[in-house]
Order: structure tokens, then C-alpha cells, then sequence
């Protein structure tokens, strides 16, 4: 619950307002990017995830950072990961 | 050196900056000074044991795991209380998975499901939100744990329930905030803390400014730090100089993802669905005035407290469980009298030894390496 996983812009949806389909360890997932708009939200771009939400728009070598760090946190991350990929947020 | 402990020094990434930052910290340590320095976030304690951070520290300098857990501070009444929403008519409670095993005075989310009671695990509130809409005769209620990383999600998920119209989802709102419960360790007489290491998570969300008050009130130095090695290693050393200049200030060493003034739109989510609780009950800490969240007036078709008779259960904790103490920071979670014996993750009796971001979790998952280490490097 509170690891920030990054994931990374794929498209934003044109049908839902506000949701973005986000390439999340190799999987796409629908995010919700609300709460960074203001910042500007494109493909391509890297983004903070908790609970289904984007909350910080990052640099790619920060996500590789956090990523790198994240697989070292071992089961907690797999258990993250499994939580995201049961998820079927729309 | 064995071969574990070289995996765990291997595990740096810049094995070298690493050093180097230890070598600085030390030249900032003054002679016959000691040092406490508190990292609040659960995720700090996480990469200080599971990196062994405290092997690079001077014996001076001693880190204190702070109460930045929210899974660790919940108290087992809520979880009862909780539980007895689960067990009413219709219901299907929805929680994040680390909460699952989080014991109450009548077992955890996990018993009550084996009793019967439809629970189901969710990764987002959103996953809550779609589980009502496709089950219009469920009642369907998110059970909401968290700081302020979390906080947002909830509110933005009631404010899109509001927008659909949807009758049958509600929240049982158990968020905390983060300041109050700095504010009543900064009261608390036997607190012995230096500085503090803050919040990463979190300040993305409330920002630095809040932290303000520790700095210019209480003459506590405050950096806000990353999650790898290297950030926390680098706060320790942006604390320790300003404590060797004898300053205390906000400083941000997480740039790369805090902005100084937060996350606006996620602080005015928050405002628009809830306001602070007259008070709250914190695991280990007691009752804290304005430390939690709770649903507005507004937003009452979508506040399981309102919707359902909650009992308010209150519970002592455990008397064996001295979780309080260690997220106090008064010991440390080895030295409490259950700790690896009648309490591991398998079987916990305290919440800090539950989620794998308490300290007793991560002190028994990692800390014995750290132990061969230094018993190891000793004999050497």
C-alpha cells in the first residue's frame, strides 16, 4: 500500500477523462492521473503510482532507481505488483 | 567478513559513494556528543535494516523508527470495529492486502473471512468503487488505512461516487496525518531525538512547509529523504551538518520527486471530502488531538460510520506487546520481551511486527544478517 510504484505513459484515455493507460512492470494498467494534470500529463511520460493514482510525475532514471529498488524489497514488491495486476480499476 | 555480509554490502548500488558519504558523517560527529536521529516512514526503517545503514554510522549516531506506519499504528479497536461492518447484513468489506492479518481483539480481517464474512482484498479504492457498481445489492465499504499517500486516492474515489450517483459504497475512514502525531513526540518527556529523516511519500503530498514548526519551535533539524541507501545516508549527513553549525532548518534531499509545496490539487481533494477528527487513537502513542481524518457532513451517504451502528470498540493492547515503546523510539525491537519468540511475522501479536514496513518485521527479517556482521567484523 505504501510502495509508489512508477509506471509509464502509454496513452491517455480520450473516453474517461483523467484516466491513462500506464505500462506498469510490463503490464498495462488504467491509472488515474487527476491529481498531476496541472503538470501535464503525455505518453512517454514516467509517473509515481500508489493505490491506483499517479501522484508525482518522475524522471526515467528515477523510475529505473526506484524500480531496481523496489526488486530488492523482494516479496513486499511481488505482493505490490500481484495487487496491481488483480486490479481492474476503470 | 562471511559471504552473507558481502551480499549485503554488494547490494549498493555505489558501493563507493556509499563509503564516502560514511566517511563524512563521521567527520561531522563531535567528540562526546550522541545523536538521535528519527526516521518516520516505515520505507525509511525498511532500507536502514534490509541495507544494514547503521553498520556505516558511527557508534554516535543512533536511528530511531518513528511511528510512519500506518498498518503499525492502527489500534486493535478499529480493526474490531471494522470487522463487525464486515459481518452485517449484505456486506462486502474491501481492504488493502497489508491489512489483512492485522490482529483485533477477535482476530484479524483474515479470521473473520474464514467465519464467513465476504472480504476482499483490493490494490486501489477505484477496485472498491468498481466492485459496488457491479454489485448494486452489495454494500460495499473500503476499508481506508494510510497517511497522506493514500489519503488522496480515498477522497478522489467518494468524490467520484458522488459524480456516479452510487448508493451502495462507502468508506470507513481510519486516515491519520502525519504532524499531529510529530507534534505529541515532541511532547512526549522521554524523547531524546536530534533530528529528523521525513517522509518521502508523504511530503509529495503535504509538501516541506508543514515541517516548519519542528524546525524553528523545537530546534529539530528535518530532511526530507528518499528510499534508496544513498538517500538516507546523504539526510543523515545534511542533519548532521546542521546540527554541527548549529542550525535547524527544512531541507529537501528528495528533489528528485518532493516538490517544496506538495501536491495542491491532492491537498484540495482531501479538504473538499474530509476534516480532522476531534481526536484519534494511535497504536502505542494513545489518543491524539486533530490526528486523523474523518468524512464531511457533505459526503455523510458515503461514511460507513454514519451508515452503519459502528461500536467504537476501544482495546488495550496485548500487555506483553510493547509496539508503543518502539514506536516511541524508547527501545528498540529487539529488546522487547516477545520479540522472535512469541511474536514473528508468522505468528504477531504486535501490528509492528505485522506490515513488512514495522520495524520488528524488518528488524527480524534483516537485522540478523546486520548482527553476524558486526559479530563477524568483531572477531575478524
Amino acid at each position: 500500500m505504501c510502495l509508489g510504484i512508477p509506471g509509464e505513459v502509454v496513452t491517455l484515455d480520450a473516453e474517461r477523462p483523467g484516466m491513462a493507460t500506464v505500462n506498469v512492470g510490463g503490464a498495462r494498467r488504467q491509472v488515474n492521473v487527476m491529481l498531476i494534470e496541472e503538470d501535464g500529463v503525455a505518453p512517454g511520460d514516467w509517473v509515481l503510482i500508489h493505490v491506483g493514482f499517479a501522484l508525482a510525475k518522475i524522471d526515467e532514471e528515477e523510475a529505473q532507481l526506484t524500480l531496481s529498488h523496489l526488486e530488492e524489497m523482494g516479496q513486499a514488491y511481488r505482493d505490490e505488483l500481484q495487487a496491481i495486476s488483480d486490479s481492474r480499476i476503470d | 567478513m562471511g559471504p552473507e555480509g558481502m551480499r549485503f554490502v554488494d547490494e549498493y548500488r555505489d558501493r563507493e559513494k556509499a563509503q564516502a558519504l560514511a566517511a563524512n558523517i563521521a567527520t561531522l560527529v563531535e567528540p562526546g556528543r550522541r545523536y538521535g536521529l528519527m526516521e518516520i516512514c516505515g520505507g525509511h526503517t525498511h532500507t536502514i535494516y534490509k541495507h544494514g545503514i547503521e553498520d556505516y554510522l558511527p557508534e554516535e549516531v543512533q536511528l530511531v523508527h518513528g511511528p510512519g506506519c500506518p498498518v503499525c499504528v492502527i489500534p486493535m479497536g478499529r480493526i474490531d470495529d471494522a470487522i463487525w461492518i464486515a459481518e452485517q447484513d449484505g456486506v462486502t468489506m474491501t481492504s488493502f492486502g497489508d491489512l489483512l492479518r492485522v490482529p483485533g481483539a477477535r482476530g484479524s480481517f483474515l479470521d473473520a473471512k474464514a467465519r464467513g464474512a465476504d472480504i476482499q482484498m483490493v490494490y486501489s479504492p477505484l477496485d472498491s468503487l468498481r466492485i459496488a457498481r457491479n454489485n448494486p445489492h452489495r454494500r460495499v465499504v473500503f476499508m481506508a488505512i494510510g497517511f497522506e499517500t493514500t489519503t488522496p486516492s480515498t477522497a478522489m474515489t467518494v468524490l467520484r461516487a458522488a459524480a456516479e450517483g452510487l448508493e451502495n459504497f462507502s468508506v470507513f475512514c481510519n486516515h491519520v496525518t502525519i504532524i499531529p502525531a510529530l507534534q505529541a513526540l515532541l511532547a512526549s518527556p522521554d524523547l531524546h531525538i536530534d533530528g529528523f529523516i521525513g517522509p518521502g511519500h508523504v511530503s509529495t503530498v503535504i509538501g516541506c512547509e508543514p515541517y516548519r514548526f519542528i524546525a524553528a519551535e523545537h530546534g529539530r533539524p528535518f530532511v526530507v529523504a528518499g528510499f534508496e541507501p544513498l538517500d538516507i545516508l546523504q539526510a543523515i549527513q545534511m542533519l548532521l551538518l546542521q546540527l554541527r553549525e548549529g542550525r535547524s532548518e527544512v531541507e529537501n534531499q528528495y528533489t528528485r520527486v518532493v516538490p517544496w509545496e506538495g501536491n495542491q490539487k491532492a491537498l484540495q481533494a482531501i479538504d473538499e471530502v474530509m476534516e480532522p477528527r476531534p481526536t484519534f487513537e494511535w497504536r502505542g502513542l494513545g489518543w491524539i488531538p486533530d490526528s486523523a481524518m474523518r468524512i464531511r457532513e457533505k459526503y455523510a451517504r458515503f461514511d460507513a460510520e454514519r451508515i452503519f451502528d459502528v461500536p467504537a470498540t476501544r482495546v488495550a493492547d496485548p500487555p506483553a506487546c510493547q509496539c508503543g515503546e518502539v514506536l516511541r523510539g524508547t527501545i528498540k525491537p529487539w529488546e522487547c520481551k516477545v520479540f522472535g519468540t512469541a511474536c514473528t511475522p508468522e505468528t504477531p501479536i504486535g501490528t509492528c511486527m505485522v506490515s513488512s514496513e514495522g520495524a520488528c518485521a524488518a528488524y527480524y527479517n534483516f537485522g540478523r544478517f546486520t548482527r553476524l556482521r558486526v559479530r563477524q567484523a568483531g572477531s575478524a
